[in-house]
C-alpha cells in the first residue's frame, strides 16, 4: 500500500496530468516544438506564415484519416483501407458531379458515403462474419484502390463544378476551406472521444472487450459504427483532396494510411487500444506535417521522406512499448 | 417472493453440452453459495443469467418477468449485477469510468450535447468507496495499477452503485488476503440485511457454509442438490460436489485445504 501512496517524481506527475486533463502526451508536444525549432533554423522560410498554412493544408487529408484512425485504433481495431477508401470516395464523387452532371451538393454527398458504405462493409465484416479487422481493411484497401480505377478507367477525372471547388480552393477570411474543415472535425471529434458516452465506451472497448460487454454496451454495434464513421471521415479527407486538386484521381491517398496511423500512434493513441485522443493525435499530424514539409524545404528526395515515416511509426511504438513495460502497468 | 427463477436451462457450446436443465430459484434477501467442481457449469450458468451467453433452452424470470430476450444491459438496469472471477475492469481506465462503464450520467452543454459529467462520476464513486471503507491510492488512476484487492474493490463498488436487487459473485475470495475475505463475507451478510439477494460461487466451502442461507450443489450440467445450510455440514456438500464415493476422505481433504 506505501509503496502505491509514494510521491511520484514530478516528470511522472506532470506526464499523468497531461494525458488526464488535456489528453496529449507531454512528450509527443515537446518533440513537434524541437522539430519545429530545427526546421526554422535549418530553413529561414520555415516560419513565414505562408508556410504555416501550408502545413496545415498538407496536414488536413492525413489529419481527418489520423482522426479516424484514433477511433478505430482506440477501439482496439484497425483501419488499413483509409487512403485507398479515400482515394475510391474523391473518383466516385467527381463521377457524380462531372460525368453524370449531377449538382455539385450531391457530389459531396457521394464522396462521403461512398467512404462510409466502404466502411460498413468493414464493419459488417469484422463484426458478422468474425474476419480479422487486420484482413478485412487490408482485403479492402485493394478493393476500394480497384474499383476507384475502375470507376475512372484509370484516368484522373477532372474539372469539378464550382460549389466542389469552394471546399477546395476556398479562403474565406484568408484561411483555407480545407483546413476550416479540418479543425471543425478535430474539435467536433475530440469532445466525442473525450466528452461522450460514445468516446467513453469506444475506448472501454479498446481496453478491455469483456468489461464492455459485461456493462451491457452493444460491443458488435459499437464496432459497426465506428468503422462506418472511419469509413465517412476518409470520405471527407477524399472529398477535400479532390477539390484541391480539382480531380478526381484514383491513386490519391496512397499509402496515406501508413501516415495516419504513425500520427495516431505518435499523438499516444495505444496501438492495442483503450487509449487515445483527437488532440493527441492532432499533434502527432502535426509532426508528421512539419517533417515533410521540413524535408520538402530541405530538398530532401521524396523517396527519403517515405522511409522518415515508416520509421517514426516503428521508432514511436517502440517508445510508447519501451514506457509501458517500465512503468509495469496494464 | 421469489426474485429469479430458472427452469429447465440449457446450453451447450458447439458439441460440449455444458448446461441439461437446470432449475434454481432465489428468495430477495437470500444468499445462495453455488458450488461444484471445475467444468460443473457454474460460470456457464451465472452468464446465462447476465446475459452474456444465451441459454439454449429454458426460463429465467426474474421479478416475476421472463427476461431471456434481454441484452446485458437491460438485465443490468433491472438489478442484476455480476462480480466477474476476472473482474472484467478496462484497465487503463480510472475508477469511476470503470463503476459507471456503460450508464454514465450525462449533462447537457448548452442544453443541447450530452456531455458525460465526469465530476459527478468521480464524486460518486468516491463515496462509495468510502462506504465500502476501502482505500484506493488514488481515484484518478488506471486500475490496472492496483492491486488485486484494490481491483476487486472497485468491481464491487461498481456493482453496488446502482441499486441491485441480485449480485452474483464469482470466486469473490479466491485472490484474496485473509483480512480481505473477511471484508467480502462481512459485505455479504450487509446486503443480506439491505434485502439484497446473493448467488456466491466459491471452491472455498468454509466461506460458503458460514455466509449462505442455501447451498445449490452443480454437477455435470445439474442441480444435484439444493441443502439449506443450517441442517447440511462440509461433508455432505463434498460429497454430493463429487458425488458420492469415498466422502470421509474427500471431506478430510478439503478440511485441510
Amino acid at each position: 500500500m506505501s509503496s502505491d501512496l509514494a510521491t511520484p517524481g514530478v516528470w511522472t506527475r506532470a506526464q499523468r496530468a497531461s494525458v488526464e486533463r488535456l489528453h496529449i502526451r507531454l512528450e509527443s508536444f515537446l518533440v513537434l516544438v524541437a522539430l519545429s525549432a530545427l526546421m526554422a533554423v535549418l530553413s529561414p522560410y520555415f516560419l513565414s506564415f505562408s508556410n504555416l498554412l501550408n502545413i496545415l493544408l498538407a496536414t488536413s487529408t492525413i489529419g481527418i484519416l489520423a482522426i479516424a484512425a484514433t477511433f478505430v485504433i482506440g477501439s482496439g481495431g484497425l483501419d488499413l483501407s483509409l487512403g485507398s477508401v479515400m482515394g475510391l470516395s474523391g473518383v466516385v464523387g467527381a463521377f457524380v458531379a462531372v460525368n453524370l452532371g449531377a449538382p455539385s451538393a450531391l457530389g459531396v454527398i457521394a464522396c462521403i458515403l461512398a467512404g462510409g458504405i466502404a466502411g460498413y462493409i468493414n464493419g459488417q465484416l469484422v463484426t458478422r462474419a468474425f474476419v480479422p479487422a487486420f484482413i478485412v481493411t487490408l482485403g479492402m484497401l485493394g478493393l476500394a484502390r480497384g474499383l476507384a480505377l475502375v470507376i475512372s478507367g484509370g484516368r484522373v477525372i477532372y474539372g469539378l463544378p464550382e460549389f466542389m471547388l469552394y471546399l477546395g480552393q476556398g479562403r474565406p477570411f484568408g484561411i483555407p476551406m480545407p483546413v476550416i474543415i479540418f479543425v471543425a472535425t478535430a474539435v467536433v471529434a475530440h469532445c466525442v472521444l473525450a466528452y461522450t458516452r460514445f468516446g467513453r465506451h469506444t475506448l472501454a472497448l479498446g481496453d478491455s472487450e469483456g468489461a464492455a460487454r459485461a456493462a451491457g454496451i452493444r460491443v458488435e454495434r459499437q464496432r459497426r459504427i465506428l468503422y462506418t464513421l472511419s469509413g465517412a471521415l476518409a470520405g471527407l479527407a477524399g472529398l477535400l483532396f479532390s477539390a484541391r486538386i480539382n480531380s478526381g484521381d484514383p491513386t490519391a491517398g496512397l499509402n496515406y494510411e501508413l501516415t495516419a496511423i504513425t500520427a495516431a500512434v505518435i499523438g499516444g493513441t495505444n496501438l492495442f487500444g483503450g487509449r487515445g485522443s483527437i488532440l493527441g493525435t492532432m499533434i502527432g499530424a502535426l509532426i508528421m506535417g512539419v517533417l515533410q514539409n521540413g524535408l520538402n524545404l530541405l530538398a530532401v528526395q521524396s523517396y527519403y521522406q517515405q522511409m522518415a515515416i515508416g520509421a517514426v511509426l516503428i521508432l514511436a511504438v517502440f517508445i510508447d512499448q519501451y514506457q509501458v513495460r517500465k512503468e509495469s502497468r496494464v | 417472493m421469489t426474485l429469479l427463477k430458472l427452469e429447465g436451462i440449457r446450453k451447450s457450446f458447439g458439441a460440449i453440452d455444458v448446461l441439461h436443465g437446470v432449475d434454481l430459484a432465489v428468495k430477495a434477501g437470500e444468499v445462495v453459495g453455488l458450488v461444484g467442481d471445475n467444468g460443473a457449469g457454474k460460470s456457464t450458468l451465472m452468464k446465462t443469467i447476465t446475459g452474456i451467453y444465451q441459454a439454449d433452452a429454458g426460463s429465467i424470470a426474474f421479478d416475476g418477468r421472463g427476461i431471456l430476450d434481454l441484452d446485458p444491459g437491460e438485465r443490468r438496469r433491472l438489478g442484476i449485477e455480476m462480480i466477474y472471477q476476472d473482474l472484467s475492469l478496462a484497465r487503463q481506465q480510472d475508477v469511476s469510468s470503470n463503476i459507471f462503464l456503460g450508464r454514465e450520467p450525462t449533462r447537457k452543454l448548452f442544453g443541447l450535447f450530452p456531455f458525460v459529467d465526469k465530476a459527478a462520476m468521480d464524486r460518486q464513486a468516491a463515496q462509495m468507496i468510502e462506504r465500502l471503507n476501502a482505500h484506493l491510492p488514488s481515484i484518478n488512476r488506471a486500475v490496472g495499477s492496483f492491486s488485486g484487492g484494490q481491483q476487486q474493490t472497485v468491481a464491487i463498488a461498481r456493482a453496488l452503485t446502482f441499486n441491485p436487487k441480485l449480485v452474483i459473485m464469482d470466486e469473490p475470495t479466491a485472490a484474496l488476503a485473509v483480512r480481505e475475505v473477511q471484508s467480502v463475507l462481512d459485505l455479504i451478510r450487509r446486503l443480506k440485511s439491505e434485502g439484497i439477494a446473493v448467488i456466491l460461487i466459491s471452491h472455498r466451502l468454509n466461506d460458503v457454509l458460514s455466509v449462505t442461507d442455501r447451498i445449490v450443489v452443480l454437477r455435470h450440467g445439474r442441480a444435484e442438490a439444493d441443502l439449506v445450510t443450517g441442517k447440511t455440514n462440509m461433508s455432505e456438500v463434498v460429497s454430493r460436489i463429487v458425488g458420492g464415493g469415498d466422502m470421509a476422505a474427500a471431506a478430510s481433504h478439503e478440511a485441510r485445504g
